[in-house]
Formats: C-alpha cells, sequence, structure tokens
C-alpha cells in the first residue's frame, strides 16, 4: 500500500510536470524535500532526547503500571469476554498507558503481547475475535497526552506557540477514540459470533512476523 | 472555550515535567537525574531512525505540490470545501493519515512549512496527525504478528474513527483558533 503511494506521488508529479512544463521546479522539489526530511529529523532530536529521558523517570517511577492499574476497570468493562485474571488484561493495560505517555515504541510489543494472549482464547486462529478488534480500535485511534513530534516540527519552524495544539489534539482523539469504541460495540452486537469450529485447536499456531509493513517507527 | 483550551496546553507540560521527578524523587527515591540521561540516549536512535522515512516521503510529496499536481487534485474538492468552510489543503492528509504514518507526518511538514505553524491550516494539520495513529500499520503489525487472515470489522472501525477524528480536528481548531 505505501509502496503505491510513494508511486503515485513521484509519477503523477512527473507526469503533471512534463504537461505544465515545471520540470525545473520538481527536481528543485526533490532535493528540498530530502533537505527538509533530514532538517525536520535533526529537529526532532532535542525533544525526543528530552522526553524520553523523562518517560524513563517515569516508567522507573512505576507510573506506567500506576496508570495501568487506574484503567483496569475500563479495561475489564471494553473486554467482557475477557476473563478477569487473564494475562491478557495486564498487556493490554500496559499497551494503552505507554499509548497515553506517547511512547510508541513500548506500546507495540506490549500491543502484540496482548493479542497472542488473546489469540489463546481464539477458537478459530486466523480470524479475529471481538477482543482482538476492540484492542486494535483502541490503538488506531490512540489517545497520546503530549504530541511531542507535532511540537517539535512546530518549534522547528519558528511558531510563536508550539504547545498550543496540546488541547485540540486532545478534544480530536478523544472525539476520534469513543467513535472507535461506540462502532466497535455496534458491530459486536451486529455481528455473529465467529464460527466455532468442530475441534477446539489444541495447541495456538502462534505465527510470529516482525513487523514488516513497510516498516514505520515514525511518531 | 479559548481560555481553557489554551492553558490547558500552557499547563500540560510544566505540569508533567515537574510531577513525574518529584514523584520519582520523593516516592520513590529514583536517582532523577540519573535515570533521566539514561533514557535520553535512546531519543536521539530514535529521532535519526526517521530520517529515511521522512526523506522519502518528503522528497514524494515536495514533488506532487512542486508539480501542480497537488493544486489540480485540490481543484476538484475545492468548491465543496469552500462551502462548507474548511480548508481544502487539509484533505490529502485525511486521506493519508490512516495509510502511512510517514507519509502523513510529511504532508503535514510541508504544510507546515508552506502555510506557517501558527497558520489556521498549520494548527489542523498539527491536530490531524497527533490525535490519531496510521490505522493500516497498527492492523497489519498487530494482526500479522499473530497470524489473523480474517480481520473482520476492524478495519472498518479503525477507519470510521479516522473519519470522525478528522473532521472533528477541523471543527474544534476552527472553533478555538477561529
Amino acid at each position: 500500500m505505501v509502496n503505491w503511494i510513494w508511486l503515485f506521488f513521484i509519477v503523477a508529479s512527473v507526469i503533471v510536470a512534463a504537461i505544465n512544463g515545471k520540470m525545473d521546479a520538481v527536481t528543485q522539489a526533490a532535493f528540498d524535500g530530502a533537505k527538509s526530511g533530514v532538517t525536520v529529523s535533526f529537529g526532532l532530536i532535542s525533544i525526543m532526547v528530552f522526553w524520553l529521558g523523562m518517560m524513563r523517570i517515569a516508567e522507573d517511577a512505576g507510573l506506567l503500571q500506576k496508570l495501568a492499574h487506574l484503567l483496569g476497570p475500563i479495561v475489564r468493562k471494553l473486554f467482557p469476554d475477557v476473563p478477569r485474571n487473564h494475562p491478557a488484561i495486564g498487556y493490554i493495560m500496559s499497551n494503552l498507558s505507554a499509548n497515553l505517555f506517547g511512547l510508541g515504541n513500548a506500546a507495540t510489543p506490549m500491543g502484540i503481547k496482548a493479542m497472542q494472549e488473546l489469540q489463546k482464547l481464539n477458537p478459530d486462529s486466523t480470524t479475529a475475535t471481538p477482543a482482538m478488534c476492540t484492542l486494535l480500535a483502541l490503538n488506531t485511534s490512540s489517545i497520546t497526552i503530549i504530541p511531542t513530534t507535532l511540537i517539535a516540527i512546530r518549534m522547528n519552524y519558528g511558531s510563536a506557540n508550539p504547545a498550543e495544539i496540546i488541547g485540540t489534539t486532545l478534544a480530536a482523539t478523544f472525539v476520534a477514540t469513543s467513535a472507535a469504541i461506540l462502532a466497535d460495540r455496534w458491530y459486536r452486537r451486529k455481528s455473529p459470533p465467529p464460527p466455532i469450529h468442530p475441534i477446539v485447536s489444541t495447541q495456538p499456531k502462534v505465527k510470529v512476523h516482525t513487523a514488516s509493513a513497510g516498516g514505520e517507527p515514525v511518531v | 472555550m479559548y481560555n481553557f483550551f489554551s492553558s490547558l496546553s500552557a499547563w500540560m507540560i510544566p505540569a508533567i515535567i515537574v510531577f513525574i521527578p518529584l514523584y520519582a524523587a520523593l516516592r520513590r527515591k529514583v536517582p532523577v537525574y540519573e535515570t533521566f540521561v539514561e533514557g535520553a540516549k535512546d531519543g536521539f536512535g530514535t529521532a535519526i531512525n526517521i530520517i529515511p522515512h521522512l526523506v522519502g516521503m518528503m522528497v514524494a510529496i515536495s514533488m506532487f505540490r512542486a508539480s501542480g499536481a497537488l493544486e489540480l487534485m485540490l481543484s476538484a474538492v475545492r468548491p465543496i470545501f469552500d462551502w462548507i468552510g474548511i480548508p481544502s489543503e487539509v484533505l490529502p492528509l485525511g486521506i493519508l493519515r490512516p495509510l502511512t504514518g510517514a507519509g502523513s507526518l510529511a504532508f503535514t511538514t510541508d504544510l507546515i512549512q508552506t502555510f506557517g505553524p501558527d497558520s489556521m491550516i498549520g494548527r489542523i494539520a498539527s491536530t490531524i496527525q497527533g490525535s490519531t495513529d496510521t490505522t493500516l500499520y497498527v492492523l497489519t503489525v498487530y494482526f500479522g504478528a499473530i497470524g489473523i487472515r480474517r480481520t473482520r470489522y476492524a478495519l472498518k472501525v479503525g477507519l470510521f474513527s479516522d473519519l470522525v477524528g478528522f473532521f472533528a480536528a477541523i471543527f474544534i481548531c476552527l472553533y478555538i483558533f477561529g
């Protein structure tokens, strides 16, 4: 998918430029784009270094676990079909709290662990269970308290108030997550339970692929 | 409302950077400075790892804008967006956001560069980019890791929430900063 989008941008640019007679500008733009890519990434260093330092303190102080604990009642409500003491619940809580802190690198392994635990409750290992869909919905609309990358980019381009978007981002993310939860509930009620195979799989066929979807560690 | 949101934005970072070390030092006896330095080391690598993704996407998007292809695409939808009162420049971001994180980050950067971080378009783009995650990527990684092939309604829910988040970001910004 990412490959096609990228290809589309480049090919369409050259075709349109040929029609418009803007080939020089496009060549220049390619090099300028490469330069901005590097400049922006370098601009991210300062805030990333600072933020990950703060987050390590939060981790060592046990704040992540504390937050996970606070999320407990919500998680149990959102995942009614997962047994209360199942290890999946713990991973889900860690995944959500890492997301809240904006720790994408920590959130993904926790999320995958949670999925693997949910897979053990799955009668058909190739079909997603409602619980898996809920976890996915929460992650695709992930709530983040501080959008650090965006603040860094705004800083880079000389914003008078780089952090002014925190409030609006929180509000938008809240709306998006609520929409995800509501849509998930609706589909859960509407769709029939997954077909239960006559033989309940005796061993979970867990195939672990490494993340290779266009390899995207960004934000 | 504007005051509430702007003081929320202004207080959030100071509150967090005071609370975290203070709590860690007083309640948990964490050596805060050393821990900070230890964790901060990872930040460098994280930022550097983004370079190839961002360069690739910035090149493609800069070319797309410079060639006039972006303008061509936007001119088709501009009348509808103008009628609702939404700046049509943010539309490609709404399409890119669920599909590619690097691509939408590059497009956001391009909008901030072109229109300025404190313009309405810059603020809306920042809010859209910050408020949701890349649905397709999350789906591929999470379901790919455990070998799920039938994803049922997961993609629909993800895309629906992206759509809602996109318009929410626009209207919230227009209302707060308008």
